[in-house]
């Protein structure tokens, strides 16, 4: 069985749900990437989302743009992401780590030569934000014959069908977007979402992520009602841009992501 | 022999080419996209209104010019300009715009917005809006809001926002990027007018179809002038939308020899060129999966072109295809040669052309000069120089 499936059974098993901070590799710092998500682990996170950096991220706000950008310039590459995988489960083998970015990186990397690697390093999941499913079938199969998971997004604007066909294509959990626009926007309607995640939860048996709008406990608690999973990445990605050094970082991921952690998992 | 007008597939596919790579947010807008076009193309009313448009508003059709002058001091080839630079507002990218708003208006979107380089496509596009009174908004780079500042205020002029793009390279790449995040965020109300054959499906399709206006008029004004077809058409290569505007015509008939002419900036051993076919390798951009410019990590690099229009580091993805097949060649044209190209067609045949048209007018030349006198090239002169003048000046140390 999957990390994945595992981490998401026991929390059931436990009816807590899954807190998923998203970071960029190599921001602040590519050295602190790895003592970066022991501390979000240490302090609560469920699995951990790693943003491949890209020079041209279409569907991300201002934050991780500029947290890319400057990870690149302080040299993280698609392999050395794949390095920070390999670190990091020298001392967790157990919490899921799952990629996330854009697919021209990986096209130049190589599908095959990437999803291996990528298996090997301990990678648990990708996530590429520019790829439909209607594109992905390559990939899929080589993600099935390493035993990774795909995860697609379902978006506000997603029509039922298109619910359908993405969920058939998806595997480890589904990541829904509460709202239209970029990472790091502020616009959530949590009226809408009830009706929204009623009909999802209908559809499959996979576990809901919700993301993007999410940055404090009140946030988290709000979407949290209708997920499984909540996924916190900008205001997180903020943060972490004004840490300086290792122990600022625990300082900033204790302050900040221990009271989210415990607020999902109170009850 | 393959047949060019089975393509794309109904996904959008120009073979393995092009598709839609977006984010899920827009999967269903550009499917509502793929439909209205898919009924307009054949919708009577609409095409009437188009043709209408474009007929007296952009005041086609563009002449086709035999430029004797030029072909006389050049010696070979005659030279024939399809001359797109008399369109109103200056260029093909017209053409292009008073498709997409009547689209636009058809589907009851209120707001457009575009990206623009050059800011020829940004003019275009806040041209049309004005007409027909709908908000617009602009993205262009920071960059080439310094080397374009008078079509920045052109736009404004036409009641534009123009946002400044400060991420990446500050170019239209950029600029197109800042677009998309508008176009996820207002995704109900607005229509997104992109300027060349390049993004998600439909857009190569559209954009070439409103474009193709310009190779369909060369063929009927060359029979009509010399008889039969011509030998060659050449035609500048960024994104691609005046090549494939005037290629589509063409593509069956294989003994016109199409040549797109893509940016070699300060030449490729220095590395500052935006010649994405000549150059890159299979990715995907912006959309489509295309001949695209990256570094041995996958990141975009950075282009450089004299012309902000050509600066651009992927590329249409059925000139990609067009390249795979052979059906087209694409070939260079450095930042010194269409400064050359530029003063000689302006000298000899009193016709000022825009800094990316000169590179099509600089191979033109080089082309003329092998083919047999008699032998006939149409040149696309995509839009004026105006434009570039200063430029130009600048670059030569002119202080106006």
């Amino acid at each position: 069985m999957s990390r994945l499936n595992k981490k998401f059974i026991k929390l059931k098993e436990n009816s807590q749900k899954a807190l998923i901070p998203f970071i960029t590799a190599g921001h602040p710092h590519p050295l602190m990437t790895v003592p970066t998500m022991h501390a979000l682990v240490k302090n609560g996170a469920s699995i951990i989302e790693l943003g491949m950096p890209f020079s041209d991220p279409m569907a991300d706000g201002i934050v991780i743009q500029q947290s890319s950008e400057e990870a690149i310039k302080k040299g993280m590459t698609l392999s050395s992401v794949l390095d920070v995988v390999c670190e990091f489960r020298e001392k967790d083998d157990k919490t899921p780590v799952i990629l996330m970015g854009y697919l021209n990186p990986i096209e130049k990397f190589g599908y095959q030569n990437f999803i291996q690697q990528a298996s090997e390093s301990g990678v648990d999941g990708l996530l590429i934000v520019d790829m439909p499913p209607e594109e992905a079938d390559d990939l899929l199969s080589l993600l099935n014959q390493y035993n990774m998971s795909q995860i697609f997004l379902i978006a506000p604007t997603t029509t039922r069908k298109r619910q359908e066909y993405i969920l058939s294509k998806s595997s480890g959990f589904i990541y829904c977007v509460a709202l239209k626009g970029v990472t790091g926007s502020n616009n959530v309607d949590y009226g809408d979402l009830s009706e929204k995640f009623t009909t999802i939860r209908s559809l499959t048996n996979l576990p809901i992520a919700i993301g993007f709008g999410v940055k404090d406990v009140e946030s988290a608690l709000a979407v949290a009602e209708y997920g499984d999973a909540v996924v916190i990445g900008s205001a997180l990605v903020k943060k972490l841009g004004k840490c300086n050094n290792e122990k600022q970082i625990k300082k900033t991921i204790k302050k900040f992501i221990k009271p989210i952690a415990k607020a999902l998992n109170k009850d | 022999m393959i047949n060019y007008y089975d393509f794309p597939d109904v996904k959008g596919h120009f073979d393995k080419f092009g598709g839609v790579f977006a984010s899920e947010t827009l999967m269903k807008c550009l499917e509502e996209l793929q439909t209205a076009y898919k009924k307009y193309k054949t919708d009577e009313a609409f095409q009437n209104e188009f043709y209408y448009d474009l007929a007296h508003y952009v005041g086609r059709p563009s002449p086709l010019y035999l430029a004797k002058r030029l072909t006389e001091n050049v010696g070979g080839a005659n030279i024939w300009l399809k001359r797109e630079d008399l369109n109103h507002t200056g260029a093909h990218k017209i053409n292009n715009t008073v498709g997409q708003i009547l689209l636009a208006k058809a589907m009851g979107k209120k707001r457009i917005i575009a990206e623009t380089g050059a800011g020829q496509h940004g003019v275009a596009t806040a041209t049309v809006a004005a007409r027909l009174g709908l908000k617009c908004v602009v993205y262009m780079g920071e960059v080439d809001i310094q080397r374009q500042s008078i079509n920045v205020y052109r736009m404004k002029l036409l009641g534009a926002e123009v946002i400044s793009v400060k991420s990446g390279s500050k170019t239209l790449k950029d600029a197109l990027n800042e677009a998309m995040r508008d176009w996820v965020t207002n995704v109900d109300e607005t229509f997104y007018i992109i300027g060349t054959v390049a993004g998600p499906a439909p857009y190569p399709e559209m954009v070439r179809d409103f474009n193709s206006v310009v190779g369909r008029e060369a063929k009927k004004q060359f029979n009509e002038q010399v008889g039969g077809l011509p030998d060659a058409i050449v035609a500048c290569v960024g994104g691609g939308s005046n090549a494939m505007g005037i290629f589509h015509e063409f593509l069956n008939d294989e003994t016109v020899k199409l040549y797109g002419v893509e940016a070699e900036g300060k030449g490729m051993s220095t590395g500052k060129h935006a010649a994405s076919i000549n150059a890159g390798e299979v990715g995907v951009l912006h959309g489509n999966r295309t001949y695209v410019m990256s570094d041995d990590d996958g990141q975009i690099i950075e282009t450089h072109s004299i012309s902000a229009g050509l600066d651009y580091p992927g590329v249409g993805p059925e000139h990609a295809f067009l390249n795979d097949k052979g059906r087209a060649r694409y070939v260079l044209a450095n930042d010194q040669e269409a400064l050359n190209a530029f003063h000689l067609l302006t000298e000899v045949e009193g016709i000022l052309p825009a800094l990316e048209s000169s590179h099509a007018v600089a191979y033109g030349i080089k082309l003329a000069q092998k083919l047999a006198k008699g032998k006939n090239i149409i040149v696309n002169l995509s839009g004026r120089g105006d434009k570039d003048v200063h430029t130009i000046a600048a670059l030569e140390g002119i202080n106006l």
